[in-house]
């Protein structure tokens, strides 16, 4: 389980359908039926309600723009509703004792693996990625994350130099559309773990695994209003994240966003912890071994169509090398399978949604007019419905062009070269960004010289695009503060200072101002 | 014939030197009972962007320095303190604003527990990494560790009280784990601060690796805050407007931000204050991935 993932796309097939050369693969569609209703509630304090907003909104098949179910718009009041269940279910699950909570946490990893077929199809259906990366690596990461942080709960008091963790109170998690269930995860199972109680925004367009996850935590019996689920747009996030009931945010998704967060978290006693974007650079060296190095790139940028925050998205080849490696690279390009997300055999998937492809297509644009060379390969039409894009890469890019210094979220490379290590180093942190790195090198004194100098929350030397709950993920610099999974990630969910918890019945915030204690809210939270 | 008092001016400490503030402006200190004891620099906004600048160009020697080499030199600020102790006594002594009651330190007690925290935390610059750092037990073939590395530059903003004890604190902290760091001292008692920096500057340390600025904490504070060099913010003695201006500014770029709010002077002597707990807000954590099968 777990870390086997991006093999999903770097080992690949060969010889796609309609590229040079090979032969047409047969369709190996997952056949595996999943129910989905025509209309889904918000999940609040252990139960689906219709939203008192009385809005609904679609979601779409990105691969058909097929309508999959109508699903809940949390208004203000829905929020609010779920956070005061929050809010109520607090005292017990944080006084419960802590096996029980583990055992909670356990129950719901094993009902994620036993589903994990139909969330991954769920998952492939509402969000576009291919299955295999569904199937291999969102879902069983997903239970991995629960199963991880399960053992953590009656270990707390060990974790922290002699100081006593407490649970933070009501935690408001904004996650994206890129990683649904996997994000829910990673956002609830700390928290939970910790004692904390949660309010979840799934994103927009992939809320279906996490109403399918509510139905889980029912299933296996977890106490009203300690997990709620709110659906909706930016407007329900921001409700969320403005609520003066809310004592945590955690928000994965765009610098932008997350900027405003912080701006409007401002004076506020809410602790914060942001995994924002990024434009990682990929470093290979001229003693790199070559295929190897090749492979990952391909895992570094198309892995889920390239919507991936830590993404490889800047390949920065060492000069001697770099004709030979772009042969390569399109070589292998070449036998990526674009199309159907559910066939088994296809390594790049749909865009997510209408508005991201445009997105895409605009970097597409300013790359070409701003003189990069664009490399893709045109063998197969793409499919007459839905939303696609070829996986590309471009060459001739300056550090100044657009595609080499915004996050595009999609699956286009930005291709540059070095003739030093200094050079390199400096080209890779010549960001805002922060969040991962890839050095390729069979050297390892370059390799561990290179890793401390990028300024990176995640470096893979030799590799690129692993996870794990037991190892810390999260940014420097404007990719965000605060870390996920390990030892690391808990701390956003525990306070081991002295000033006094909020009363649970507590209906405004407390300024903490003159409050003689420590508090630590920021960064390493 | 009487001897007439030399009466000391002290001046910025940047980048290893003692600059006058580029603005010419001081600020007059006087003791309990009026009479002027000394003038200090007013520091500006362009005197904390040279001594930001400062802090970036130390950044790579000293946060590339050996950790047993960042220890040696916090303990040789121990040791030039200790050697000055008199004279800090006299420092902090030397204005009427300090506050009474049961919190208030005795100025040889302060002294002495600023130079046991500068020893503790020369001892935390080869240890904080085990402390705060781990090798993670992924599930695959990979070996992988997270490390605390330096933030970068941290802007320190120190209370009043208690002047001395609470500077050093909040600059050790950050310091001994590889950051640099510009201060402001406390602006009731700035005088320890401004002795503070010639300790620095016999210590061995590389210059701009610490730079100590003495002004208006409401004219600098958002300049701190909005500051896009400075990477974190330690700040303590703060209320809620202050801490609403520093994070508003923290959010242009993401700067981390941890501040505390007022607290009795005779906390500084708490033995928490020298936890792993003080050093992991100005700490990245960097996690590193190899595989470790063929």
């Amino acid at each position: 389980m777990g870390t086997s993932d991006a093999k999903a796309t770097a080992a690949g097939s060969v010889g796609a359908a309609g590229s040079t050369p090979g032969w047409a693969y047969s369709p190996a569609p997952e056949t595996t039926a999943v129910a989905i209703a025509d209309r889904y509630g918000l999940f609040i304090d252990g139960a689906f309600v219709a939203p008192r907003s009385r809005r609904f909104f679609e979601t779409v098949n990105p691969a058909t723009e097929a309508p999959l179910a109508r699903v809940g718009d949390a208004g203000a009041a829905d929020v609010d509703a779920a956070v005061s269940a929050a809010r109520r279910a607090l005292p017990r699950w944080s006084r419960l004792r802590p096996s029980e909570r583990a055992a909670y946490l356990f129950r719901i990893a094993r009902r994620i693996q036993e589903r994990a077929r139909e969330l991954a199809v769920l998952e492939t259906m509402d969000g576009g990625k291919p299955i295999k990366e569904s199937r291999d690596f969102d879902i069983p990461l997903a239970a991995q994350h629960f199963f991880y942080h399960a053992g953590w709960c009656d270990k707390l008091r060990y974790a922290f130099h002699g100081e006593t963790p407490r649970p933070v109170g009501v935690c408001g998690q904004i996650i994206p559309w890129n990683f649904p269930l996997l994000m829910a995860a990673w956002k609830l199972a700390p928290a939970l773990a910790c004692g904390n109680t949660c309010v979840l925004k799934p994103a927009e367009t992939t809320p279906l695994t996490a109403l399918r996850l509510a139905e889980i935590l029912d299933e296996v019996g977890l106490p009203p209003g300690v997990v709620n689920i709110v659906t909706g747009g930016p407007e329900t996030g921001r409700h969320l994240s403005l609520h003066p009931n809310v004592d945590k945010i955690a928000f994965t998704g765009s610098t932008e966003v997350g900027k405003a967060i912080a701006a409007a978290c401002a004076g506020t006693p809410k602790r914060l912890t942001l995994e924002l974007g990024g434009k990682s650079p990929n470093i290979v060296f001229a003693d790199a071994a070559l295929d190897q190095a090749v492979e990952g790139v391909v895992s570094a940028i198309w892995f889920n169509q390239g919507h991936v925050c830590c993404a490889g998205s800047r390949l920065i080849v060492e000069e001697s090398i770099l004709d030979a490696f772009i042969r390569r690279l399109e070589h292998r390009m070449a036998s990526l399978r674009l199309g159907d997300p559910l066939d088994k055999n296809t390594d790049v998937g749909a865009i997510n949604s209408r508005a991201q492809l445009d997105r895409i297509e605009h970097f597409l644009t300013c790359g070409e007019r701003e003189g990069a060379r664009r490399h893709e390969v045109n063998g197969s039409a793409l499919p007459t419905r839905g939303y696609w894009c070829r996986p590309c890469f471009f060459t001739g890019v300056q550090p100044s062009h657009a595609i080499a210094r915004e996050e595009i979220f999609g699956p286009v490379l930005a291709v540059m070269s070095f003739r030093t290590l200094d050079e390199a180093v400096q080209r890779a942190n010549n960001t805002p960004y922060g969040l991962s790195a890839g050095v390729w090198t069979d050297k390892g004194s370059k390799a561990f010289e290179v890793a401390r100098r990028l300024e990176a929350g995640v470096v893979w030397c030799n590799t690129f695009n692993r996870f794990d709950p037991s190892s810390p993920f999260g940014g420097y610099k404007e990719s965000g503060f605060g870390r996920e999974g390990g030892l690391s990630g808990l701390r956003a969910y525990v306070r081991t200072d002295r000033s006094p918890a909020r009363s649970p019945a507590a209906r405004t915030t407390k300024s903490p101002g003159n409050n003689p204690s420590k508090r630590s809210r920021r960064g390493r939270a | 014939m009487p001897h007439l008092p030399v009466l000391k001016t002290y001046k910025l400490f940047v980048n290893g030197g003692f600059p006058r503030t580029e603005s010419g402006r001081s600020m007059p200190i006087e003791d309990a009972r009026g009479r002027l004891v000394a003038h200090l620099c007013r520091a500006s906004r362009k005197d904390l962007r040279d001594a930001v600048e400062a802090a970036h160009a130390a950044l790579r020697k000293w946060s590339q320095a050996t950790a047993y080499n960042r220890g040696q030199i916090l303990y040789r600020m121990a040791e030039m303190l200790e050697g000055r102790a008199d004279e800090f006594v006299d420092a902090i002594r030397c204005t009427g604003a300090r506050p009474t009651g049961r919190s208030r330190l005795a100025p040889r007690a302060e002294v002495e527990a600023a130079v046991e925290r500068l020893v503790s935390f020369a001892g935390w610059a080869d240890k904080h990494q085990q402390v705060l750092g781990c090798r993670n037990p992924v599930a695959g073939p990979y070996h992988v560790f997270s490390l605390p590395e330096p933030t970068g530059v941290v802007a320190v903003i120190a209370p009043d009280d208690p002047p001395l004890l609470a500077l050093v604190s909040l600059v050790a902290a950050p310091l001994c784990a590889g950051n640099t760091v510009v201060a402001l001292a406390s602006e009731r008692n700035p005088v320890p601060a401004a002795v503070l920096g010639e300790v620095m500057a016999t210590s061995d340390l590389p210059a701009g690796a610490v730079n100590i600025l003495t002004g208006l904490r409401a004219e600098l504070l958002e300049h701190v805050a909005g500051h896009r060099e400075i990477r974190a913010v330690s700040a303590a003695g703060v209320d809620k407007a202050q801490q609403r201006t520093l994070e508003l500014g923290a959010a242009e770029n993401l700067k981390r931000v941890h501040v505390r709010g007022a607290q009795p002077s005779d906390s500084w002597l708490d033995e928490r204050e020298t936890a792993p707990e003080t050093i992991a807000p100005f700490v990245e954590t960097k996690t590193i991935w190899h595989p470790s099968a063929g």
